[in-house]
């Protein structure tokens, strides 16, 4: 499955960005129901999603859509910035040899994405504390914020 | 110029206008010259002067030594045992770190106290899998990847700060490199993974072992054209196998190591394959100096260290420069 989806990578991609945008409309519900509350049931929808779709590790700093669909917490070492230099001939892992590289489906899936170039973002590292939580809820939390200050700023920026 | 280059015993040399090591390998590097590192073999052992013989064995011959940080995941003294004893001495030192056996906390402890040590390079590495070496049942940390390292030491330097914001007193003065494979997969990513690690402060780069120069040729190419060369140096890794088997055994066990049919056949059919491997790594650092880009070779001679002055010699890569060691008559240059 994982496979799977780093091939459609590109449908993927166009799918991530509706579901972000719905969920990030419906925040005014999460906001309701209380975002400490509702974190248990959408993390047991996403784990289950994302676990059939991508071998989801939870990590909760989710970024799929930068690593071409293809889980970089799948790697042994856990790579978030790209393959390391062990990666065997003919794209095979060098700590578990029957698996394929995480980072040469990561690639692969990247090239078939409209947003594949953010493959070149340096990632920060993990942060440990957010590792089982829903980075759904996080990334949409993140996103309201955002538009919150961009909305903020804007009138003052008329004002001046 | 180069009398400028000159660091007496374990004294650090001034900073340089735009510089951001009081190194010499940085000196030489920025001077243009082709510069010339070689691996130390860390010993198993408490014993400072089992780490001293094994850098004389380089005396004269190399810019700088690098302390590897427990390469192929087996135990041996740690990088900054080794590089704290030689910058005592005055050599110049690139510290290996690898992010397989600590956490961030670990290393950016060990990166202050190295470069209070006098060390002025640091080589940051993810590391080999744990699977590698002789304790596979130890834990793989891997908590920083070595891009989030090259970050994180960045930050350290300019920014004067740890990972969390608390600021940094004095900041650690270091020239940071990376490690590129030009030759593992996926081969057309290769590029594009170096110009993320300049992006993420790498300054100078150590490849893989190059046995293969039409693939490094290839990569070099469009190094070149994504206009890289001029945003970092590039010292290629070399070394001399010392048989057919064994290369043979390399290029299956270790992580990484490509070594082409045509070197192996080649190695085999020598009537003294030692000599043979010497050979062939003489004729590759003599390729890879004529590709545009390339600033220097680092020399990686596991178990036949003693190997080095002549290969280097031979190679006539140094151009009549004597590298600085300690007891070296400063009138020789």
């Amino acid at each position: 499955m994982r496979q799977w989806s780093v091939r459609n990578a590109r449908m993927l991609e166009w799918l991530y960005r509706r579901v972000e945008g719905v969920l990030t409309l419906l925040h005014p519900l999460w906001l309701w129901a209380g975002y400490n509350r509702i974190e248990k049931p959408v993390r047991s929808v996403e784990r289950l999603i994302k676990s059939a779709m991508f071998d989801c590790h939870m990590c909760g700093s989710c970024v799929l859509s930068e690593t071409g669909m293809s889980c970089p917490m799948n790697c042994p070492k856990e790579l978030r910035n790209g393959p390391c230099g062990g990666v065997r001939e003919h794209g095979y892992c060098e700590v578990k040899p029957e698996m394929r590289c995480v980072w040469v489906d990561a690639w692969e899936g990247s090239q078939k994405m409209r947003g594949g170039a953010s493959i070149q973002h340096v990632q920060p590292p993990l942060a440990n504390e957010n590792r089982g939580r829903s980075s759904w809820l996080s990334e949409v939390r993140k996103k309201r914020d955002e538009n919150f200050l961009l909305g903020v700023k804007n009138p003052s920026q008329d004002a001046n | 110029m180069l009398t400028e280059q000159i660091g007496s015993e374990g004294q650090p040399l001034p900073m340089l206008e735009g510089h951001d090591s009081p190194g010499r390998l940085e000196r030489l590097l920025r001077a243009g010259k082709f510069a010339v590192t070689a691996e130390i073999a860390p010993p198993d052992s408490a014993a400072p002067e089992e780490v001293y013989e094994r850098a004389r064995i380089f005396d004269g011959h190399v810019d700088a030594i690098n302390a590897t940080d427990g390469s192929g995941a087996n135990c041996h003294m740690s990088s900054v045992g080794v590089c704290s004893l030689l910058t005592r001495q005055g050599y110049a030192m690139v510290m290996q770190v690898s992010c397989r056996d600590r956490n961030r906390i670990a290393i950016q402890g060990d990166v202050l106290g190295a470069a209070a040590m006098g060390v002025a390079n640091i080589l940051c590495l993810t590391g080999d899998g744990v699977q590698a070496g002789d304790q596979p049942s130890a834990k793989p940390v891997f908590d920083l990847d070595c891009m989030s390292l090259l970050e994180m030491v960045t930050s350290m330097r300019d920014q004067s700060q740890f990972l969390s914001g608390r600021r940094l007193s004095s900041p650690p003065r270091v020239f940071l490199g990376a490690a590129a494979n030009p030759f593992g997969p996926p081969l057309d990513y290769r590029p594009l993974r170096l110009q993320k690690k300049i992006a993420a402060g790498a300054q100078f780069i150590q490849t893989q072992y190059c046995f293969d120069i039409d693939r490094f040729r290839t990569y070099m190419n469009r190094v070149r054209e994504m206009g890289l060369t001029e945003r970092c140096y590039i010292l290629v890794g070399v070394g001399p196998m010392p048989s057919a088997k064994t290369a043979a055994w390399i290029r299956d066990n270790v992580p990484g190591v490509h070594i082409p049919d045509q070197i192996i056949r080649r190695l085999l059919c020598a009537k003294n394959q030692r000599e043979e491997g010497v050979k062939i790594c003489i004729e590759m650092i003599q390729a890879v100096r004529e590709i545009q880009g390339v600033s220097g070779v680092h020399i990686m001679a596991y178990r036949q260290e003693e190997r080095v002055p002549e290969i280097v010699t031979e190679a006539g890569i140094l151009e009549g420069r004597s590298p600085w060691y300690p007891g070296i008559k400063t009138d020789h240059i």
